[in-house]
């Protein structure tokens, strides 16, 4: 159980997804890459004791127990549409607090423009480390306004529960504008740099990935198209049609100013 | 027989019919769906190509007599999957259907393999055979294009994630099968049987 105090600005009218979806079908490549892997292999994670380092540009580098953070500020309850990148969404109700407040905490230097966070890589913990698909551990990154906005979701918990392992227990990140990878799970380190990190997905294919990664419509994914995404668990059944996918998932209005000025085909 | 492997046939479709009335498809009902038809669809294929090895193998036709059910019931899986590729992911817009078709290899190759399918399933009738002759086998070898333009299909589909291994596996059946099309290893093949 995670006591949190629903945030009021951050309701939605869409229907919440089953917590039984949200658990089974994840993507989380350290325990495989089927989506029913997460589910059946994370139990062998253990999520304590666990830390988090948060070094690079700070002035105050430390790194802070599990349960250090979980007292870091109010445990706030919100719920944000999940857009993977593959052309299907949840609707969950997460259980953290703004990442700014974290971040505040270890003050960011002046030089800091970036944000890496790494996940753990521990190969007699996670049975998918066995595959090279990706060079471990998982990495991702957001710009410093970005990571400073408040709804970039420092998460330990859904449903008022403690974050599933499958789901990137113990803490993980949820930035709901962007797809779904950008959510870096499992997180043990925490990174402020001057240059922009190199995520694991852009490594892969820059094409199909790129660093920032927002929900965006009008930028197809070289394979398919992002113009629409089929809603898990949609009241409707299965074979409802698919859903219209909007501009930053529907949080054009306050995250869309971070990005006057660029062009966001070239930049997806 | 012919009816036994008939009914085995159809398991998979009704495996999923089963999943569907138990609402058990996983999350993602459609996505399942469309990757176990085009499972099945490949795994149909590779039995249909592995007839004829069989027979020069063993030295007997009677392989020969489930080739057409086989390569049939490859299309069957393949309709289905196109079909809900169609319905779900491009409600029948045909416009936007050519659109994706063009833009996206992975696409052209599974458009390219499920068009190629259909001359040969309507030519699969005994008449057809009768009627079209020494060409109805020329025609049939298109089989083999098929079976290259599916795995770059599935290839494709799965590169971006880098996540090759289950492909990589029929991509090795499938170039074993087709090596058994070459006339030197042919003759090895049935040479090493009839003694």
């Amino acid at each position: 159980k995670l006591v949190a105090t629903p945030n009021p600005a951050f309701m939605t009218k869409d229907e919440l997804t089953s917590y039984k979806y949200v658990t089974t079908y994840n993507n989380f490549y350290e325990f495989g890459t089927d989506k029913s892997d997460p589910a059946a292999y994370a139990h062998t994670l253990q999520t304590r004791p666990w830390t988090v380092s948060i070094e690079g540009l700070v002035k105050k580098p430390v790194t802070l127990d599990i349960d250090a953070l979980l007292k870091l500020a109010p445990m706030e309850e919100r719920i944000y549409r999940m857009r993977c990148v593959e052309g299907w969404s949840m609707v969950i109700p997460w259980d953290g607090y703004s990442l700014s407040k974290l971040l505040n905490y270890v003050q960011p230097l002046g030089s800091a423009k970036y944000v890496e966070f790494i996940s753990l890589a521990d190969k007699k913990q996670m049975p998918g480390l066995g595959d090279n698909i990706i060079d471990w551990p998982y990495r991702e990154g957001l710009r410093l306004d970005e990571a400073m906005n408040p709804l970039t979701l420092l998460t330990f918990g859904l449903y008022g529960e403690m974050l599933p392992k499958q789901n990137g227990a113990p803490v993980r990140i949820v930035v709901p504008w962007k797809y779904g990878f950008k959510s870096a799970k499992s997180i043990v380190k925490i990174r402020l740099t001057e240059e922009m990190p190199k995520t694991s997905w852009g490594r892969i294919a820059p094409r199909e990935y790129g660093f920032y990664s927002n929900v965006n419509p009008l930028v197809d994914h070289p394979r398919w198209s992002q113009a629409t995404e089929r809603r898990i668990g949609d009241s409707k059944g299965i074979f409802a049609p698919k859903i219209k996918t909007e501009m930053f998932n529907g949080y054009g209005d306050q995250v869309a100013s971070m990005y006057a000025g660029m062009d966001l085909k070239k930049l997806y | 027989m012919k009816i036994i492997i008939f009914f085995l046939a159809l398991l998979p479709l009704d495996r999923l019919i089963w999943l569907g009335l138990t609402d058990d498809l996983s999350a993602n009902p459609i996505e399942f769906i469309t990757r176990s038809t085009g499972t099945w669809a490949l795994v149909f294929l590779c039995l249909t190509l592995a007839m004829t090895p069989l027979r020069l193998i063993g030295n007997s036709v009677a392989w020969i007599r489930y080739r057409r059910m086989l390569g049939l019931f490859s299309f069957f899986y393949a309709c289905i999957h196109f079909g809900i590729w169609l319905w779900l992911d491009q409600d029948f817009d045909l416009g936007a259907m050519f659109k994706d078709v063009v833009k996206r290899p992975f696409i052209t190759m599974g458009f390219i393999s499920f068009v190629l399918l259909i001359p040969l399933a309507l030519t699969s009738t005994h008449w057809a055979q009768k009627k079209l002759g020494r060409r109805w086998a020329q025609l049939h070898r298109i089989i083999y294009l098929i079976a290259c333009t599916a795995i770059l299909h599935y290839w494709w589909h799965k590169a971006g994630k880098n996540d090759l291994d289950t492909v990589s596996i029929y991509a090795a059946i499938l170039t074993l099968l087709l090596c058994c099309r070459i006339p030197y290893i042919r003759k090895i093949l049935s040479k090493r049987s009839n003694t």
